[in-house]
């Protein structure tokens, strides 16, 4: 479900010349055939929406995986506060007392205010935490979508209406209330009231619980997919010839569902990424000390009218992100369905 | 054709689609008749057409012997072996034998799969290894149908549909089956088109003497393909016979209209007197008492509404000649006045 990612893309100024290069190429190798995959690549190489959107999604990307890396490289770590040893960094109203937030040549972003952590290495963690998160959750939901969707529209009957309903129940539900409500219980099935709840439990909880509410349009949608492919020609072809249920699910309509499917996982991403950072705000998902995007946004909410800088990291990379993810969730769309475009 | 033992046997074969209603709890409330006892053989290299008009059940019949539906009754028999109700791995040995080309050339390809794992899904699902391997046969397979084996590598939509019907014929082939069931595989293409495959077709038939149920609703080709040629109205054969006998000679009512609409190609041509049926082919659901197509015909009586005719060889048919009606048509007999039956359509 990996979206396309563009890291053999040609520069993006010589589109043109790039362009006339491909054709002739193509002539040369006539036998070479035009998968529908390869005519979609080649249409989103030709957008440079979708291109740069790429590469702002994989640079957050990389930043995210590399951060023990970078931090390491920086000298620093997101946990330690440096103002214990250097209290002359925080004014006598704990606030940075250098401009902007303490940036300096050695706290690039600044400093955070009270207890003084470096927030350029929170941040690089906070996107690591995030985006792993909602990447996680995105599959894990994409994963149970699908199969439970595929299963529901080729089976059909009551198996069909059964998982109809309960795709009706999920999707009227109002999940946010519900995430509030309801991960102090999750927690609650794994940890004594009074214990600490570890961070990878936390994760974890948030992870089955996004997933649990994610996986019902995914498998609306598919389930109406592969409601009009199993008719199709093309699949009692392959039945008369004797395929098994299996290899009509796999080779028959899996194929054909890739497009929906990564459109859709693509669109999930960001919002999974948006809403984790607002049960974090909310307190319910993860918890200071654990750098998280909702987390800095939660604590960059105290103090924003006295110390705007460290609010606006953690907001303003978060808004690029989500919007290059979207951007090219759409991108990925228009050049697998070309006939969709707006 | 002089086979004792038919190649495919079908009795009484019967579909009938139930329709479900009402809630909350859904019962079945009647049922689509869509095939209502057919009795016809194929004898092995033997192509019988199947035509009649849109809705007859000709598609459903082909679905029921490829066992692509359940069907409600009747007995299917192929090589004196059952497969009315064979499940998918009682019916592995047979598949390999009876194939299917399909109507839609561009529904019946997978956009997603190439031309060559198109021809050679059949061969991996059924495990078949032919000498110099799947791919070499494949070539052969696209070679026979009259495309370029270069196009191995090429995807569905980057062919016409001509092309698209020659690989749907070359998949049918390629488990070397004994009997395909060609499904209207001509009229979604162009006329200039249709010829060629028809043909390739032929060739087919003729060359690795594979029997066919050609089902169409285009008299002229199935004149051009098919030895025997049953006529169908409303889930049931109205008249079974060789070519020349039914074109020549047509017993039911029915087969005369339908002969008489095809348009003629001479120019010089005698006016034929033209039979135009009336209003429309009755509902499957609750089709007519007696013989089905009495609401249509210009001969019915009350015995027709009270009597299913049986499908029998009538006086002065050859053997063979088989035809469901109680009063049939006599040749070169002057024709009654056929538009009366209806008043509205007469106006």
């Amino acid at each position: 479900m990996t979206p396309p990612t563009p890291s053999a893309a040609a520069p993006l100024e010589v589109t043109d010349e790039t362009e006339k290069k491909s054709i002739t190429s193509d002539g040369s190798k006539g036998s070479e055939s035009r998968s529908p995959g390869r005519l979609a690549w080649k249409r989103f190489k030709r957008d440079r929406t979708g291109v740069i959107s790429a590469y702002v999604v994989i640079f957050f990307f990389v930043i995210g995986i590399a951060a023990p890396l970078i931090a390491k490289l920086y000298g620093k770590n997101p946990y330690t506060t440096y103002t214990t040893q250097h209290p002359e960094l925080l004014n006598a109203f704990s606030y940075p007392a250098g401009p902007n937030g303490g940036m300096s040549s050695e706290f690039w972003f600044g400093i955070e205010p009270q207890l003084g952590r470096d927030v350029f290495t929170f941040l690089l963690y906070a996107i690591r935490n995030s985006l792993g998160i909602a990447t996680a959750a995105a599959l894990l939901t994409t994963v149970l979508g699908v199969v439970i969707g595929v299963t529901a529209g080729y089976l059909g009957g009551k198996t069909d209406y059964l998982v109809s309903r309960i795709i009706d129940i999920l999707l009227s539900f109002p999940s946010t209330l519900f995430f509030i409500a309801f991960m102090p219980v999750v927690f609650g099935f794994f940890v004594a009231p009074d214990d600490n709840i570890p961070t990878s439990l936390r994760a974890t909880a948030l992870i089955l619980v996004l997933s649990a509410f994610g996986w019902a349009s995914i498998a609306r949608l598919l389930r109406g997919q592969v409601l009009g492919l199993r008719e199709r020609e093309f699949v009692e072809a392959a039945k008369v010839t004797g395929a098994s249920p299996m290899r009509v699910v796999f080779k028959e309509l899996l194929p054909n569902l890739w497009t929906p499917i990564i459109i859709q996982s693509t669109l999930l991403l960001p919002a999974f990424v948006t809403a984790e950072a607002g049960l974090a705000f909310l307190g319910v998902g993860m918890i200071d000390p654990t750098p998280d995007w909702g987390v800095m946004i939660g604590r960059g909410a105290q103090f924003y009218t006295e110390d705007i800088t460290f609010m606006l990291f953690p907001g303003i990379s978060m808004v690029i992100f989500v919007l290059a993810f979207n951007l090219l969730g759409d991108s990925v769309r228009d050049a697998l369905d070309p006939k969709s475009k707006r | 054709m002089s086979n004792t033992n038919p190649l495919l046997d079908v009795s009484g074969l019967t579909k009938h689609f139930p329709i479900k209603g009402g809630f909350p709890i859904k019962r079945t409330v009647g049922a689509v008749q869509a095939v209502d006892g057919l009795d016809f053989q194929v004898a092995e290299g033997e192509s019988l057409g199947l035509v009649g008009e849109s809705g007859c059940g000709k598609s459903t019949t082909g679905r029921l012997i490829t066992r692509l539906l359940e069907p409600t009754g009747g007995k299917i028999t192929y090589r004196g072996q059952d497969i009315t109700h064979a499940n998918r791995r009682q019916l592995a040995p047979i598949r390999s034998e009876i194939q299917m080309i399909f109507q839609d050339p561009y529904a019946s390809l997978n956009p997603r799969q190439t031309v060559g794992k198109i021809v050679a899904g059949p061969m991996e699902i059924n495990d078949i290894n032919p000498a110099g391997g799947r791919e070499n046969r494949v070539r052969e397979l696209l070679e026979i149908v009259g495309l370029n084996p270069e196009h191995y590598n090429r995807f569905p939509h980057e062919f016409s549909g001509g092309q698209r019907q020659r690989i749907g014929v070359a998949r049918a082939l390629a488990l070397e089956p004994k009997l395909i069931v060609a499904d209207e595989p001509v009229s979604a293409l162009d006329v200039s088109i249709q010829a060629q495959v028809v043909n390739l077709l032929q060739k087919v038939q003729r060359e690795l003497g594979i029997a066919f149920v050609f089902i169409a609703h285009d008299l002229a080709i199935v004149r051009h393909f098919s030895q025997r040629v049953a006529v169908m109205y409303l889930g049931k054969i109205v008249e079974i016979a060789d070519r020349e006998d039914l074109y020549d000679n047509p017993r039911h009512p029915y087969t005369r209209a339908l002969l008489s609409a095809v348009p003629e190609a001479t120019v010089e041509a005698e006016p034929r007197e033209r039979i135009r049926l009336v209003g429309d082919v009755p509902s499957p659901i609750n089709p007519p008492s007696g013989c089905r197509f009495r609401t249509r015909c210009w001969k019915a009586t009350e015995k027709c509404a009270s009597e299913a005719p049986p499908l029998v060889q009538a006086d002065g048919n050859k053997p063979g000649h088989l035809t469901a009606c109680h009063y049939p048509e006599v040749r070169d007999a002057v024709p009654a006045p056929r538009l009366a039956k209806d008043p509205e359509a007469a106006a």
